[in-house]
């Protein structure tokens, strides 16, 4: 989904490296609430998972490939705020060291990748935890559902911004179809590697899991609780 | 599971994805590479650039085994990425709050 340079003209180039600004600066304020001395080391190794994730491109159809986005899942991780600074990270060392996505589409590709996969993913997430039971296979449940959403968003957001400001003169409503077909299927791939890693980072130390905080009693509760009683 | 040992297994886990696995992932086209060729939109891209920087498209300059060069620049990414996120994620933290050292913890 790394949009090279080229594809977008200048003026949306700078809009939409605006817009990354913008959400980029939420995220820094927002992050302060979300960061501790526990969760700040695993954000940065989040970013590093995400980072990682993304090189493993899997077969989705015919000469086709697709790789995790990794909005959703740093947001459920880590936090929202935070989610949108993780995959930020790596889109700029992406960017400037490893020439994957363009310098000038470097705005473009927070835009899609950071912004719209946590606002649609994390949205879902939260809307979803609010009518499911408040338990581990639910928050999985989530998990893969919004990760399997945001894909398909991020692919209509590139589309609405090809729209705006795209090179080649190519008809819109056949860009969407074909954007969104591909894109569903990676979503599955997408859903299925950030429920797996959701899951097992639950099932070890579910108390690390921002998403599920509210749903999943710290484990030294659950063990201390019974004592008053017992004594 | 005390948190340093989740912590370096998680690590672990990312070090072996991209100096590793990393390798055996699909070769083709991405959705958008895929889309961006069959509509005519890629013949617009333009050279990255930095295109020959030394570890451009996930290879090291100078390494040839095609393994060892991918793995390695894998690697450096994954400790560059975990550098520069977890440096700012650290600066931004509230300090102090809520330290607890896994099953040993404070319920606070």
């Amino acid at each position: 989904m790394h949009v090279p340079n080229g594809f977008i003209d200048a003026p949306v180039s700078v809009g939409a490296g605006l817009v990354a600004a913008a959400g980029v600066a939420v995220a820094l304020r927002g992050a302060r609430r979300e960061l501790d001395d526990r969760t700040a080391p695993l954000a940065g190794l989040t970013a590093a998972f995400v980072f990682a994730a993304q090189m493993l491109n899997f077969p989705v159809a015919s000469g086709t490939s697709g790789h995790l986005l990794g909005g959703a899942l740093a947001a459920i991780l880590v936090g929202p705020y935070t989610g949108v600074l993780c995959v930020s990270v790596v889109l700029l060392v992406q960017a400037l060291l490893f020439a994957d996505g363009g310098v000038s589409a470097l705005g473009v590709n927070i835009v899609l990748m950071a912004i719209v996969t946590v606002l649609a993913g994390y949205g879902l997430f939260r809307g979803l935890l609010k009518v499911l039971p408040k338990n581990r296979a639910a928050v999985t449940g989530a998990s893969f559902a919004a990760a399997l959403v945001s894909v398909p968003a991020s692919a209509a957001a590139f589309t609405l911004i090809y729209a705006l400001g795209g090179t080649a003169d190519v008809p819109i409503g056949g860009l969407a179809t074909a954007m969104l077909g591909v894109h569903v299927l990676i979503g599955i791939g997408e859903a299925l590697i950030t429920a797996v890693t959701v899951s097992s980072v639950l099932r070890v130390r579910p108390d690390l899991v921002y998403g599920a905080r509210e749903l999943i009693g710290r484990p030294e509760l659950r063990v201390q609780a019974p004592v008053p009683a017992q004594a | 599971m005390n948190r340093k040992r989740f912590f370096l297994g998680f690590l672990l886990v990312s070090l072996v994805l991209a100096g590793v696995v990393s390798f055996y992932a699909s070769a083709s086209p991405d959705g958008l590479e895929k889309v961006a060729t069959d509509k005519g939109i890629a013949e617009k891209e333009k050279e990255h650039s930095l295109g020959d920087s030394p570890l451009g498209d996930y290879g090291v300059k100078g390494v040839d085994d095609a393994r060892l060069s991918g793995g390695l620049s894998g690697v450096i990414g994954v400790g560059v990425v975990l550098l520069a996120g977890g440096g700012l994620f650290w600066i931004i933290r509230r300090p102090g709050a809520k330290d607890s050292g896994g099953a040993s913890g404070t319920a606070s």
